[in-house]
């Protein structure tokens, strides 16, 4: 740097002419705009705004001047180096922006490629829809009873009003286990466990009761010798037939959808009485005119069986130790392989029990 | 039931303009069930005709066909011409029929359903065939199908319609009779029911007047099973023509009835227990010999059934004998010796009210079920004995020219009508209509019950043909089946509040979803099993698993009884989608095994006039083999499968272990791993899951003699866990989270022990070592030249924290120290 020199003319002072600066600037502005890369970019800072670029130089001969000088070669040179960084602030935003643009169009992958390292599980559907059932009855403030499958046979059968000498307990319906003193059977039904609550609770008695019962069927796409049930009993002070409508009613809606009703119509059970076989409104024609007749569902009916049902015989409660003077109660029951197999149109049941990984796999988690 | 509605108008006075559908709806909705309406549906002209030429032309495909003139009356004839008479042409081709023979034709314009089209003139084998001659199968009818039908001769004449000649023309009502409905088992009730379903007049044909009186008709019978005898009656008919046709009418309503027409005699006996619902029996006198006896059997005694069958009796069964012994088996089956045949003139009729309960065990006993043993078992009207005798005997007298003999045997009496007592208001209470006594007791009288009121309590005399109305709510259904089930109104009770799921059950659940979530797919197969799947499971005579339920009745000899395993269900599943095509499966299934161990299986059996006592309740649970839950699982191929992303990983014993661990983890339980040696897992590859020092299932590789003998991929493996010790072990709360938020330390430590050491024991060691140890990992194992024989390596990473402070230095070199110095003492490992 030159020393101070009052004799000495700014005008002459070369870097710091008008036009000298205004070359610098302009080279330098040129030289960002040209800048394609961030590499490229931070050249073009070292040249035009680095310590040794024109502008910097320039703005050091500042000090040198007169007094009187400084002020006007002062502005001239930061306006110019205020210029180039904000230049050099601008590129650099729009240069980044393109890197990052390219770097995430370098890093882009075949989203569809599939990632089946791992298999996927599934719940079978007789598992969750007895859940589900058991969920529409808890929140109903019911509860979920269960009993074992080997089952003696007082239980199965005498506790439930069918004596000794009833066509039900005939070797063709019943499994029986050996020997025959054993006195025991597998469960022809799950209502064995209405009897062990009955024995076991105090009224009032609000249970839902899932499970697996045994039948002599022979295997074929329509029977099976090992089936699925869901029972329902209520016993309490005052219950009617009526209750057990409503009871059912709201299950129907609450599987069906709402608008599902049911209907009754006279039968037979030992262990109950008066006893009524239920029909399900059907969910898919609604017994509607125009649409029954084709239905396949329900078979052009407009109803559906759904199960069977009734007024516990005072007789059972009885012998289940339940003051028939004081308490009555309603039961029912349906078949739940029978109600997956028709709500989604399987026509074979045994699809149920072969074990093939597509049928459950089908279902997912939850039906 | 199947009930001819030509024949059920007998009588009720159905309503003309009612459909036969209307007919069937009202009868279900009074508990009569309409299984199906059975009728030809054949329509058109379909004729009798006569053949009156026949001429045989082979043809070149080897049939020979009959090109038939046939007479199908001036209605239909076509007429003569020089070269043939008045009549159709027709090409047939069977061969039962000549020339002369009556004939069943259908014209153009019939309609068979069996067939599934309308009959048209066409032509065929170098004719035009104008009709069809026609097959009992082509009309729809059962019987011998290998020829035409060919009528008696005289039975009817060339044009005659045979629709009505078959019985082609009438409905028939298959209806489903509950057990407690054995009245419905006859023309009269079902009758009666239409009647009171319909509101119209109904004849009862058991209200003929009885055959009453002394005489040598009067056959004489000894009762000395009264108790299953009450009512026992007989009386004799002579002169009967046994070469004398049924008539048409009876015929089709035996046959409509679904009974096979046999001869006059017989028709006639069926003929009344179809329409009374009163079984009866019909004896050869000439073939009897000295006093009928009735009696209990005696143990070992033997009867030849009327099918021919040579029965050895049980004390139960009651007997019809006369002096050679017995000669039937009373309310079953008749004996071969004494029944009705070809040549019987004169015919004891005995028609008896037999205990129910003692024909149903005799019926199930033999396994003999039969029109009649269905009828006594359920409970007949036991007060028509006579009467249907009576019945018999006219017809026999009116069809078959037979004389009745004076005298009647009437040993016994009908037993007393009970009285039941119900309040007035019950049906209202039971059903939850408002249905108001006057109601309640018309519906109860038009059901034939005799009902005196007393203010508000009823006292009703079933009917005699109604023994299964015994108990006050029985009336109800009665009134409730004349008031409608259809006007029960909805009200959805409200229950006490619950307490949800049980902690079992909720468990089960969450086990489902986790093993789901393993990616485990859930089966659910059957629980039946056999000693040849044990035996592929490699289970010796001393496994407990070997003590199996077995069934009296097992659908499958290979299948005698109840699973003790779940393996066996999904190993079969496991080979059904292997040989589907599935090379890689996983499956689960939660269900009960039966364990019944040593134990004899023996249940008391107890009355049901009272509640069990507590203790006889525990003793009947007892006396049930153990059924826990089980939870099992089989995987066989890739646990991940190769692709694009890399190599897969085929299944190995520590996936099923892991599994194991993963299920217990999330009930909160702790379980311990500990080598195992059982079937049917690989000796070196079976983990014991152990739960409060109890094992409580098993993991690992399957033996590979196991892996052989069902057809599995090499190297699969299984697990299997008592649920319920799981469920039972499970805390109600797991536990409270707590942690330091102190920086960690970590160090790695790498540790040789003898090869036979587990790395359990050494990680717990390490990872009880000291207080400031937050958790131990194995990151690996190694064994190899660098290490002496029989030895291997354990690389632990420890991660060190205290609760309250920053480790120091000098802190976490103790630590590490003492965790090497408890590792040393528990497992011999020195530091690498």
């Amino acid at each position: 740097m030159s020393a101070p020199n009052s004799e000495y003319d700014p005008v002459e002072v070369t870097p710091l002419r008008a036009d000298e600066v205004e070359r610098a600037r302009d080279e330098a502005l040129a030289a960002i705009a040209e800048a394609s890369t961030l590499e490229q970019l931070k050249q073009v800072r070292l040249d035009h705004a680095g310590d040794r670029s024109p502008l910097a130089l320039a703005n050091r001969e500042i000090g040198a001047l007169p007094p009187q000088a400084r002020k006007e070669a002062g502005q001239r040179v930061g306006q110019a180096r205020g210029a180039v960084s904000k230049a050099l602030a601008e590129r650099t935003t729009v240069l980044e922006a393109e890197a990052e643009e390219h770097a995430l169009a370098e890093e882009t992958v075949d989203v569809t490629l599939p990632w089946d390292r791992t298999p996927r599980g599934a719940r079978h559907p007789l598992t969750t829809v007895q859940e589900h059932v058991a969920d529409i009855f808890t929140a109903m403030g019911w509860e979920v009873a269960e009993g074992p499958e080997v089952e003696a046979e007082w239980l199965n059968f005498d506790a439930l009003n069918l004596g000794p000498d009833h066509p039900a307990r005939t070797m063709q319906d019943t499994f029986w286990v050996t020997p025959e003193k054993a006195a025991m059977v597998l469960r022809t039904h799950t209502s064995p466990v209405q009897a062990r609550t009955m024995l076991t609770r105090k009224p009032p008695i609000y249970v839902a009761v899932p499970g697996r019962v045994f039948r002599t069927d022979e295997l074929d796409a329509t029977h099976s010798p090992v089936f699925h049930q869901v029972e329902g009993l209520a016993i309490d002070e005052g219950l009617t037939m009526a209750h057990l409508k409503g009871t059912l009613d709201h299950f129907a809606q609450a599987i069906y959808g709402e608008g599902t009703t049911t209907r009754f119509r006279p039968s037979y059970f030992p262990f109950t009485e008066p006893s009524a076989e239920m029909d399900l409104l059907c969910y898919v024609c609604h017994n509607e005119p125009g649409a029954v007749a084709e239905c396949r569902t329900c078979r052009g009916e407009g109803w559906i069986e759904w199960g069977g049902c009734g007024v516990v015989n005072p007789r059972v409660l009885v012998a289940c130790g339940v003051d028939p003077e004081r308490y009555s109660g309603f039961a029912f029951g349906i078949g739940l392989d029978r109600t997956i197999t028709g709500r989604y149109d399987i026509a074979d049941l045994r699809d149920l029990i072969d074990g093939d990984i597509r049928f459950t796999e089908a279902f997912g988690v939850e039906l | 039931m199947r009930v001819p509605l030509s024949w059920l108008r007998d009588y009720v006075d159905l309503p003309q303009d009612l459909s036969t559908q209307q007919l069937a709806d009202r009868l279900t909705a009074f508990d009569l069930k309409l299984e199906e309406i059975v009728s030809s549906g054949v329509s058109g002209p379909l004729v009798v005709g006569r053949v009156l030429s026949l001429v045989k032309e082979p043809q070149k495909n080897g049939k020979t066909i009959n090109w038939c003139r046939v007479d199908v009356g001036p209605e239909h004839n076509e007429p003569a011409t020089d070269d043939v008479p008045a009549g159709r042409g027709i090409v047939c081709g069977a061969h039962n029929f000549v020339e002369g023979d009556l004939v069943v034709v259908s014209l153009p314009g019939t309609v068979l359903p069996a067939l599934g089209f309308e009959i048209t003139a066409r032509k065929t084998y170098g004719h035009v065939s104008d009709g069809m001659i026609c097959s009992l199968a082509e009309l729809g009818l059962p019987g011998d199908a290998s020829g035409i039908i060919v009528l008696e001769p005289g039975r009817a004449e060339p044009g005659d319609d045979a629709i009505a000649l078959l019985g082609l023309d009438q409905e028939i009502l298959d209806l489903e009779v509950n057990p407690d409905r054995a009245y419905a088992l006859s023309m009269r009730g079902v009758a009666r029911d239409a009647g009171l379903a319909l509101g119209v007049p109904f004849r009862d044909p058991a209200g003929l007047e009885p055959h009453t009186g002394e005489g040598a008709g009067a056959y004489p019978v000894s009762v000395e099973a009264p108790d299953a005898c009450p009512v026992f009656t007989t009386l004799t008919v002579t002169g009967f023509d046994p070469s004398r046709p049924t008539p048409d009418w009876m015929v089709r309503a035996v046959e409509g009835a679904g009974m096979r027409s046999i001869s006059l005699a017989v028709d006639i006996t069926n003929f009344v227990m179809l329409e009374l619902g009163q079984p009866i029996h019909g004896y050869d006198k000439a073939a009897l010999r000295g006093p009928i006896v009735v009696r209990q059997a005696t143990e070992g005694e033997k009867l030849t059934t009327l099918d021919g069958v040579t029965r050895t009796l049980a004390a139960s069964d009651l007997l019809i004998c006369d002096d050679r012994g017995p000669i039937g088996l009373a309310g079953v089956m008749g004996g071969e010796e004494v029944e009705l045949s070809a040549t019987t003139t004169d015919v004891v009729v005995e028609a008896a009210y037999f205990d129910p309960a003692t024909i149903a065990r005799t019926a199930r006993v033999h396994k003999l079920p039969s029109e009649a043993s269905k009828r006594f078992e359920r409970g007949i009207d036991p007060t028509i004995a006579t009467a249907a005798a009576t019945r018999v005997a006219q017809l026999m007298v009116e069809l078959g020219g037979a004389t009745l003999e004076p005298g009647v045997t009437v040993v016994g009496e009908p037993p007393a009508q009970p009285v039941i007592h119900a309040r007035a208001d019950l049906a209202a209470r039971v059903t939850g209509i408002d249905i108001d006594a006057a109601t309640a007791v018309s519906a109860l009288e038009g059901n034939g019950c005799a009902v005196e009121v007393d203010g508000d309590e009823l006292a009703v005399t079933p009917p005699p043909w109604r023994p299964d109305l015994t108990d006050p709510y029985d009336l109800a259904e009665e009134v409730l089946r004349v008031v409608g089930y259809d006007q029960v109104p909805s009200i959805l009770p409200v229950a006490p509040a619950g307490r949800g799921l049980t902690k079992a059950q909720r468990l089960r659940r969450r086990a489902g979803m986790v093993l789901a979530g393993q990616g485990l797919v859930e089966v659910k197969t059957f629980p039946f099993a056999g000693p040849a799947d044990l035996d592929r499971l490699g289970l010796d005579a001393a496994d407990d698993r070997r003590r199996q339920v077995l069934l009296e009745n097992p659908l499958s000899a290979e299948e005698p009884g109840m699973t003790t395993t779940l393996l066996v269900g999904l190993l079969k599943a496991a080979v059904l989608n292997l040989g589907r095509g599935h090379s890689d499966v996983a499956l689960v299934e939660t269900g009960r095994v039966f364990l019944p161990g040593e134990r004899e299986l023996e249940a008391p059996i107890y009355g049901v006039d009272r509640r069990p006592t507590d203790e006889e309740l525990a003793a009947l649970d007892a006396a049930l083999p153990r059924q826990p839950w089980h939870v099992g699982l089989v995987m066989a191929g890739h646990r991940e499968r190769p692709g694009w992303y890399g190599a897969g990983r085929e299944v190995t014993w520590a996936d099923a272990v892991e599994t194991v661990r993963v299920l217990a983890a999330s009930f909160h339980v702790d379980v311990e791993v500990r080598a195992a040696d059982v079937r049917p897992w690989h000796p070196g590859r079976c983990a014991e899951v152990v739960v409060d020092g109890v094992v409580v299932g098993h993991a690992g590789e399957l033996h590979p003699r196991v892996v052989r003998d069902w057809g599995l991929p090499a190297r699969t493996v299984a697990a299997e866990v008592d649920l319920d010790a799981l469920v039972a072990a499970a805390p109600e709360q797991g536990p409270a989270p707590s942690f330091s938020t102190f920086p960690v330390a970590k160090e790695d430590l790498a540790l040789v022990v003898d090869d036979a050491v587990p790395s359990a024991v050494v990680h717990d060691a390490l990872a009880g070592s000291g207080s400031v140890v937050e958790s131990v990992r194995l990151f690996d194992v190694y064994t190899g030249e660098q290490l002496p024989e029989g030895k291997k390596s354990l690389a632990f990473s420890l991660r060190l924290r205290a609760s309250d402070h920053t480790l120091g230095d000098e802190e976490i070199k103790a630590a590490r120290e003492a965790a090497v110095a408890v590792a040393a003492e528990a497992a011999g490992a020195t530091l690498r």
